[in-house]
């Protein structure tokens, strides 16, 4: 219990004394809540439009799950392919990177002319951004399976299925972690540039706040967009302390 | 088991083409413990994974109980050979019971079957007590200790050990070199160890065969007339003593040649 309490004191504290020392700041300044509200002021708008906000949160966190696990299976499969040969890592990881290069924001509109409005184009937004972390990430691991128990595996006649489940991917499984924290991030990303152009969700809430100059609404619709990217990335961290418990 | 004329070169960026075994010959007796004695990267190891058939060679010919070592997946006349590595190597997700059952898991045997044999590997090597326990809990020692009943578990007829207690501290190295030789002693298996300390040597085996510096070549082949039953005071021994300074010597011998490279 303390140790928990150690992990998350730190940064709800210094959350606290930037928010204060914000809110002072604005205050003393007096900036234009047009420019840059107050910390009140985003506090109050998320109160007064938590009928929005909280729907429209709920929309984004399911497209960003189903977009992160889509990342996750294809990311596997890929980084498995990809490590089956030399050759085929050569004749394809580049056009992997094209997931890493691609920029979301341009070819946001071409998945609505393929998939359409709304919760499809979305996905495939979260998914297109944070596919490559777990593609590279997992290929890393499944690379550096140490040669020893390559050996030992050859010794015992280890066929390639056997090889995968019981060596590579367990020994890629730190890696994959490592990719997933990454691509969970990325997720919440590619979302919500998905709902600019694909609509529904917080992208909405923070494109209709911005026509409205609710400069207090869009900071509290990114509040919330923030809050879903922590929590994923806390249920990565967790689910990576399980499974690698023994490590 | 034999080895006729085993050769094998590497190519390597910074040296070119490097000799490591030039022209090995050896004959190990079934029930025979052979220690192959020699400096650091003079080709031991490399000789050993030609043996056990993970490398081959460029030249010559090694035979196990007549025939290739074969490691094809699934043949049924794979070579029962078992193999000890420099360092443990253990899966850090299974536990000691698991790591140990896993060479029978790989050879297509049934789950309970796996599970008890590794018991009783595991109590062999006195680890009775840590068999749910993962490696991260565990000594370097200890791990070594699975890493030994992982080997033992399929039973087989040729052990073969790379350096395994080389990164442990004399008293541990000490103790597990008991527990080998009683365990040999107690299986009759063949075993053939790699090792650069003398006294490990001399302490193991019945027969220790001394490679030159790179590119490994015979020097001496000297039978350790020492009794059967080793135990610590054999090691404050005249005739133990004796035994080394014969391996020391054929060492320094061995040393004196140089590697020859050839330029790429």
């Amino acid at each position: 219990m303390s140790g928990l309490f150690e992990r998350i004191a730190p940064p709800v504290a210094t959350f606290l004394i930037a928010t204060l020392l914000a809110e002072l700041a604005i205050r003393t300044l007096a900036v234009s809540p047009l420019l840059l509200p107050s910390p009140s002021a985003v506090g109050r708008a998320a109160w007064i439009y938590s009928g929005t906000l909280w729907p429209a949160l709920a929309t984004t966190a399911g497209a960003v799950v189903a977009g992160l696990a889509a990342s996750t299976v294809v990311g596997i499969l890929a980084a498995i392919a990809l490590a089956s040969s030399r050759w085929v890592e050569r004749a394809f990881y580049p056009y992997a990177i094209f997931f890493q290069i691609v920029p979301i924001v341009a070819i946001a509109p071409l998945l609505v002319i393929w998939f359409g409005y709304g919760w499809r184009a979305v996905v495939a937004a979260a998914f297109i951004v944070s596919v490559f972390p777990v593609i590279a990430n997992t290929l890393a691991g499944l690379r550096a399976v140490d040669p020893a128990l390559l050996d030992l595996f050859r010794l015992y006649g280890a066929g390639r299925r056997a090889r995968l489940v019981k060596l590579e991917l367990p020994w890629a499984l730190p890696n994959l972690f490592t990719g997933l924290r990454i691509a969970a991030g990325l997720a919440v990303i590619g979302a919500i540039v998905g709902e600019f152009v694909g609509g529904g969700g917080i992208g909405v809430v923070i494109l209709e706040a911005m026509r409205q100059q609710r400069t207090d609404l869009v900071f509290a619709a990114i509040l919330h967009a923030s809050l879903l990217g922590l929590l994923l990335f806390a249920a990565v961290d967790g689910i990576s302390r399980v499974a690698l418990r023994r490590w | 088991m034999s080895l006729r004329g085993v050769r094998r070169s590497f190519c390597s960026p910074a040296e070119g083409t490097v000799e490591a075994v030039a022209g090995v010959d050896l004959a190990v007796a079934p029930g025979e413990f052979v220690a192959l004695l020699g400096p650091s990267g003079c080709g031991k190891s490399t000789l050993l994974r030609i043996l056990a058939g993970l490398d081959r060679q460029d030249a010559g010919e090694v035979l196990l109980d007549g025939r290739p070592p074969d490691l094809r997946p699934g043949s049924p006349t794979r070579t029962p050979i078992a193999y000890v590595f420099q360092d443990a190597h253990l899966l850090p997700w299974r536990d000691v019971l698991g790591n140990v059952a896993l060479p029978l898991e790989l050879l297509g045997h049934a789950g309970d079957r796996c599970r008890a044999a590794a018991r009783v590997a595991v109590e062999q090597v006195g680890l009775a007590d840590a068999g749910r326990r993962t490696p991260a809990q565990l000594s370097g020692g200890m791990r070594m200790r699975v890493s030994l009943a992982r080997a033992l578990v399929t039973g087989p007829r040729l052990l073969l050990l790379d350096e395994p207690f080389a990164a442990l501290d004399e008293i541990s190295r000490q103790g597990l070199d008991d527990q080998l030789r009683a365990l040999w002693a107690a299986t009759g298996m063949t075993v053939v160890f790699v090792t650069h300390s003398i006294a490990e040597a001399t302490f193991l085996a019945d027969r220790a065969v001394v490679l030159s510096h790179r590119p490994a070549r015979v020097v001496l082949e000297h039978r350790l007339d020492l009794p059967a039953r080793r135990d610590a005071e054999l090691r404050a021994d005249a005739a133990f003593a004796r035994a080394t300074g014969v391996l020391q010597e054929a060492l320094r011998r061995g040393a004196e040649a140089s590697a020859p490279v050839t330029p790429r």
